[in-house]
């Protein structure tokens, strides 16, 4: 009995790449892992073997399923235990997704089913645009609400996957006469992917070691908090699809790699093409893949499965990626998408003088051919790339993919990308806040992952190593880090899960365990029969065992902790709590985008620092100067500008760009610390980066920054400080403090006597974190 | 005759004594308004007192609109139907409500943040009548002893929050003496340019109420700067124009309320209930100045038994009340829905007064062929406009089942899909 039972163990976990070859495929399909396990506890009796074989007795079945292939009489009873298996996962699964699903509600019910954040709303807006106007209207939509007066083509600028997709699930769910509206389809769009992912994490676990490696890399990514940050319910952007579609388009070129098939390397090339229109992240993908190609190929994997599954992947996945208007011929154009190509290139070199060795039976010949071969190729591609270049045919690498690989550049060359949060390098905290136990599997699974190399866990290798660079250069690049390191995790928890389990079940059984040995003579079934005869084993690997569901559990409670307590605040509605303890809302943006939306002319200019652009267009329907996409910068450095200039200055500005309403952000009386007075330094920054006039010394003393008495005087009259603080002084914010106490930064302010004199207090909302000024018209010449 | 002015809803009682010297019997007595004030007429309603002192009750009379050749400039006639015809020489005490919206103008038409509202009234110190009229007195009441200025037309006296014009004697028909008061209201303006009610009757148990709001501050516009400092600090100055809270009443029993815009909830509202009503306090994202706006939506469940009752002949009706249900508001434009479930047939409204009526179809979750939707429009409505409708239907409950089946079959459709995927062999090369 117990002999079958480890037969079929050995045979089971056999070198991964064997078993991926087509022919193996049915093969091992028979053969579960587990099978062993129900094999033993059913008696023949109940197994309901009718065939002729049927009076065998269980042990000498077994035994001949291993030695001899699977005779037809037993295929009824693998089929019955491979059902109790298959059940068992699909529940698992079924669980997992519902989890996944259930778990980013949290938002929603600590505070409503809304859009969050900043360019969520810009989503939120187009996809509405599509749903209303149509497919063609959407992507030839030109957008004069935005960026006035350049306004913006956002069909073409744009990354429509997400928008479409929303769209699909809101018109199929139309079609189906459900009477939901858009914004609860956007709102739950990225949950419903981050379930998705769940199954393709399964999948791509089982690809790269097996079903319970797949089972427990769905459960992890189910409730990642790195992978949650960015797509509770709400949080409507484009990496809510794009990790989605990333770990997809993975899998599937690694189950193409895997197999050689052409249909499984032009599925990955599809998932690709939604990939590139979901998320500008794509370029990670086209630069991974060859970088995985190349290190097959350094070392010695190369093989025509691989070419099929490259090949197909590239041209396909390249055409496809052209259809996207906002990438169009960067494929062949920009230099950070010519890795791929020389990759590519290789390939056919490779392929050709894989054919020539096959011709030529020489080797000394080969090694000749090889050599000029290979020069000539290299020295055509580095020419093709210096013409390439040289002439300007190519594009250089941009700024944001210098920043990624260098985490200083940006920080010295480009202040507006480095004046986001997000883009900050990653501070260790945060990286255990996202990944707690996993930061500590994570090592763990790469050893098992080199112990036992395949391409596949070649590839799950690389990707882990190259995003966890990222996510140490980025922080929102833990995203991407995110289902690697769930993966690599994965493994490492099943493979010792195994290991121990396989321990504590066969210590009982020590006498027999001998044939065992003799019989399977492989590795593992030597290892575990060494590993018997140390003293307390069996304890040992309980312990062991407990520790690690231990770990899980503490795992699961931070993940549920983080995401109910960190990353389910829309941040477009703030809370805190009261005196008492109860809970009290600021919702001062939304009053104050109500307002602009119903009480200012439809035609109105609203100028304000980029943040709030997104959620004025959306929110308060009115034209912003500058918003959240930032794609011109030298318009930004003159909102920059005038924010940073004394009124008479702004003013002259501000009639330039027709502006009507300026909106800052002010947190003084409620002590909110993003506000616009924090950011102020990197308006001077921006500003002074395009116009010397300002200059960043003028507003700090001595290097600091203070908004009080000893700030210096530009700073105490420029426009911001004015009209953040107009009134202020006369406002008493906190017991046993002189009137001017700003909150937010502790300090009595430093002018309280503030005069407008071209601009008028237009709103201020209830807790003064919006303030929306009218400038005035033009006084009558005299 | 008391004209009340200490809303912005209009409200004249008017005691009419009239007696026919005519020589023949008269069935209707006529009542005459100047084509300005005819068109902000919301409500016109006539009654008989019966009975005397405590045992009086109001016994209410047809009326309606009605044009008579030789009527000087454009005056509007409505016509009383009395219940008696009457004799030579008889008399007959008639009472009279009429409610005028947007009749008052505010002037200064732009005010600042902390300036008062004040308002003109215009009227006839004298009734405008095409009968002759014989003595007529005049009450104006304001909703505070801050009166500006009135004309004068002797007697006119001014005491506290009342103005009296008259008495006046025997004046000719149709006679005519402008007066004007100016005068402070800080009341309310709030004004819904238009609101649609949408009624969903579900008879799996509950009726589902939208209201979609677009409300407005009618009063003196707001000029110049809306100083939050001002406004917090000194509340009673800083914004007396200006309003805050409205209140909604709701029938009993009303569960899942929600209040919200196009951008999501708005937190600051409050529900109370008793058995009789329930009130729900709701705050505008931002204090309403003048000629600023703000739409929302209010929606709320209902029990269903409350409101839907079978009639004797085997149809069912809904009753449900007209109107706006936030107290002392002007409706410019309501539209009231009313979703049957599918499968309803032959609706019918039946409401008490002059109203247009048309047949939609609506779709809502699993539906194939629509709901039919009864529509109620009328224009300018006042909280005297909230009594109760009916809207009959027949309905078999077979339709009810139509749904779950509908999910059930698509279930099962799905799962022998399924077993069907498992069972069949499609590879074209056989292993």
């Amino acid at each position: 009995m117990l002999e079958a039972n480890h037969v079929i163990l050995a045979v089971s976990v056999p070198p991964l790449r064997a078993l991926r070859r087509p022919c193996d495929l049915p093969h091992r399909r028979r053969l579960p892992a587990e099978a062993g396990t129900n094999l033993r506890v059913l008696p023949p009796s109940a197994m309901g073997i009718k065939s002729d074989d049927g009076a065998k007795s269980a042990p000498a079945v077994a035994a001949t399923t291993a030695a001899a292939g699977l005779p037809f009489s037993l295929r009824s009873v693998k089929l019955k235990t491979k059902q109790q298996e298959l059940l068992i996962r699909v529940s698992v699964l079924c669980l997992v997704y519902v989890l996944a699903f259930a778990v980013r509600l949290f938002s929603v019910l600590r505070y409503e089913s809304m859009i969050h954040e900043f360019d969520p709303y810009f989503n939120y807006r187009t996809t509405l645009f599509l749903t209303r106007h149509g497919f063609y209207e959407f992507w030839n939509w030109f957008d004069s609400e935005s960026w006035y007066p350049l306004g913006r083509i956002i069909g073409g600028t744009l990354y429509p996957g997400l928008m479409v997709t929303a769209a699909f699930i809101y018109w199929t769910l139309r079609f189906l006469r459900f009477a939901v509206h858009i914004r609860e389809v956007c709102v739950l769009t990225a949950p419903f992917f981050a379930a998705n992912t769940t199954l393709v994490a399964y999948f791509f676990g089982k690809e790269i070691w097996d079903s319970g490696a797949g089972l427990v890399a769905a459960a992890l990514i189910a409730i990642c908090p790195g992978y949650i940050s960015r797509s509770v319910a709400g949080s409507y952007d484009n990496e809510g699809v794009a990790i989605f579609a990333l770990l997809f388009t993975f899998f599937l070129f690694v189950k193409a790699v895997n197999t050689g098939s052409l249909a499984w390397s032009l599925a990955s090339a599809l998932g690709y093409f939604y990939m590139v229109s979901a998320w500008g992240g794509y370029v990670f993908i086209i630069n991974l893949i060859p970088l995985y190609v190349l290190v097959l190929l350094v070392t010695g994997r190369y093989s025509m499965r691989l070419y099929v599954a490259y090949n197909c992947m590239y041209i396909l996945g390249m055409l496809l990626a052209m259809q996207i208007r906002f990438v169009g011929f960067q494929h062949v154009q920009s230099g950070e998408h010519m890795a791929a190509m020389g990759v590519f290139f290789l390939m056919q070199v490779f392929y050709f003088l894989d054919w020539v060795k096959h011709l030529l039976n020489d080797p000394k010949l080969f090694q000749a051919f090889l050599r000029i071969t290979v020069t000539c190729a290299g020295s055509v591609g580095a020419l093709a790339l210096g013409i390439g270049t040289a002439s300007g045919y190519i594009s250089p690498w941009t700024g944001r993919f210098y920043s990624l690989l260098d985490p200083t550049y940006a920080k010295d060359h480009i202040p507006i990308i480095a004046s986001v949060s997000e883009h900050q390098p990653t501070a260790w905290s945060s990286f255990m806040f996202d990944f707690h136990i996993l930061l500590l599997l994570f090592p763990a699974g790469l050893y098992f992952c080199f112990k036992r190399l395949s391409d596949a866990t070649i590839f799950i290798v690389m990707y882990g190593l190259t995003s966890m660079y990222f996510a140490g250069v980025m922080v929102r690049l833990i995203l991407v880090a995110a289902p690697a390191v769930c993966l690599i995790s994965a493994v490492a928890i099943s493979a010792t899960v195994k290991n121990l389990t396989s321990l504590v079940r066969t210590k009982s059984k020590v006498p027999q365990t001998g044939s065992a040995k003799v019989t399977a003579g492989t590795k593992s079934a030597a290892k575990a029969a060494l590993d018997q005869s140390l003293p307390f084993q069996k304890n040992v690997a309980i312990a062991l065992l407990l520790g690690a569901f231990y770990l899980l559990s503490r795992y699961a409670i931070h993940c549920t902790w983080v995401t109910s307590e960190a990353y389910s605040s829309p941040s477009i509605v703030l809370a805190a709590r009261g005196a008492h303890g109860g809970r009290v809302i600021f919702d001062d943006y939304r009053e104050a985008y109500f307002w602009l939306r119903q009480n200012t002319p439809p035609d109105a200019k609203v100028m304000s620092w980029w943040d709030y652009g997104y959620q004025i267009t959306a929110m308060g329907n009115r034209t912003v100067i500058v918003d959240n996409n930032t794609w011109n910068n030298t318009h930004i450095a003159t909102v920059g500008r005038a924010m940073s200039s004394y009124e008479d200055e702004a003013y002259e500005i501000m009639q330039s760009l027709d502006v009507d309403y300026v909106l800052v952000v002010f947190g003084g009386v409620t002590g909110y610390s993003s506000d616009d007075i924090n950011k102020f330094l990197w308006m001077v920054r921006i500003g002074g980066g395009v116009f010397p006039v300002i200059k960043e010394p003028d507003y700090l003393v001595n290097g600091e920054y203070r908004v009080d008495k000893g700030a210096a005087p530009k700073m105490l009259n420029c426009l911001m400080y004015k009209l953040c603080y107009y009134r202020f002084g006369e406002l008493i914010t906190e017991y046993g403090k002189p009137p001017g106490y700003d909150r937010a930064r502790g300090v009595e302010i430093g002018n309280k006597d503030v005069k407008l004199e071209y601009l008028e207090e237009a709103f201020t909302t209830s807790n003064w974190i919006v303030r929306i000024y009218k400038v005035k018209p033009p006084n009558n010449r005299r | 005759m008391q004209i009340d002015l200490t809303s912005s809803i209009i409200r004249a009682y008017w005691t009419l004594k009239v007696e026919n010297v005519g020589p023949s019997s008269a069935s209707e007595v006529l009542l005459a308004f100047p084509p300005t004030q005819a068109k902000n007429i919301a409500l016109i309603q006539a009654s008989i007192p019966e009975g005397k002192r405590k045992k009086k009750t109001y016994v209410p009379l047809s009326i309606h609109p009605t044009t008579l050749p030789g009527t000087p400039n454009d005056a509007q006639l409505f016509s009383i139907s009395l219940l008696n015809p009457l004799k030579t020489g008889e008399t007959a005490v008639l009472e009279v409500l009429l409610i005028l919206t947007h009749s008052l103008e505010p002037f200064p038409a732009e005010i600042g943040q902390s300036e008062p509202q004040l308002v003109y009234y215009r009227d006839s110190a004298v009734m405008l009548s095409p009968y002759h009229i014989k003595e007529q007195i005049t009450y104006i009441k304001t909703p505070s002893t801050e009166v500006e200025s009135y004309s004068r037309v002797d007697p006119t006296n001014h005491v506290g929050a009342e103005l009296r014009y008259g008495r006046y004697d025997d004046h000719p028909p149709y006679s005519f003496s402008p007066i004007l008061v100016h005068f402070e209201n800080n009341n309310p303006f709030a004004v819904v340019e238009e609101l649609t009610r949408v009624v969903e009757v579900s008879h799996w148990g509950s009726l589902q109420v939208t209201e979609h709001y677009k409300l407005v501050h009618a009063g003196a516009r707001h000029k110049g700067i809306f100083s939050r400092l001002e406004y917090q600090s000194r509340a009673a100055v800083g914004g007396m124009s200006s309003f805050r809270h409205l209140l909604a009443i709701l029938p009993p029993r009303v569960h899942s309320v929600y209040y919200r815009d196009e951008i999501g909830n708005i937190s600051t509202s409050h529900l109370r209930g008793d058995s009789q009503k329930s009130e729900l306090q709701i705050e505008p994202r931002y204090p309403l100045f003048g000629g600023w706006k703000s739409t929302f939506v209010i929606g709320y469940g209902l029990p269903l038994k409350d409101f839907l009752f079978e009639a004797s002949d085997g149809r069912r009706y809904l009753n449900f009340s007209f109107g706006c249900p936030l107290m002392e508001t002007v409706v410019d434009k309501l539209v009231i829905k009313v979703v049957l479930p599918e499968g309803s047939k032959n609706p019918s409204a039946a409401v008490t007064f002059p109203i247009a009526q048309k047949l939609e179809t609506s779709f809502s979750y699993l539906d194939i062929v629509g709901r039919p939707t009864v529509v109620l429009e009328k224009e300018n409505v006042v909280p005297e406009h909230n009594t109760f409708f009916q809207v009959y239907y027949s309905f078999s409950p077979v339709f009810m089942l139509a749904e779950p089946l509908m999910l059930a079959v698509a279930f099962f459709l799905f799962f022998i899909a399924c077993i069907a995927y498992l069972h069949v062999d499609l590879s074209i090369r056989k292993s």
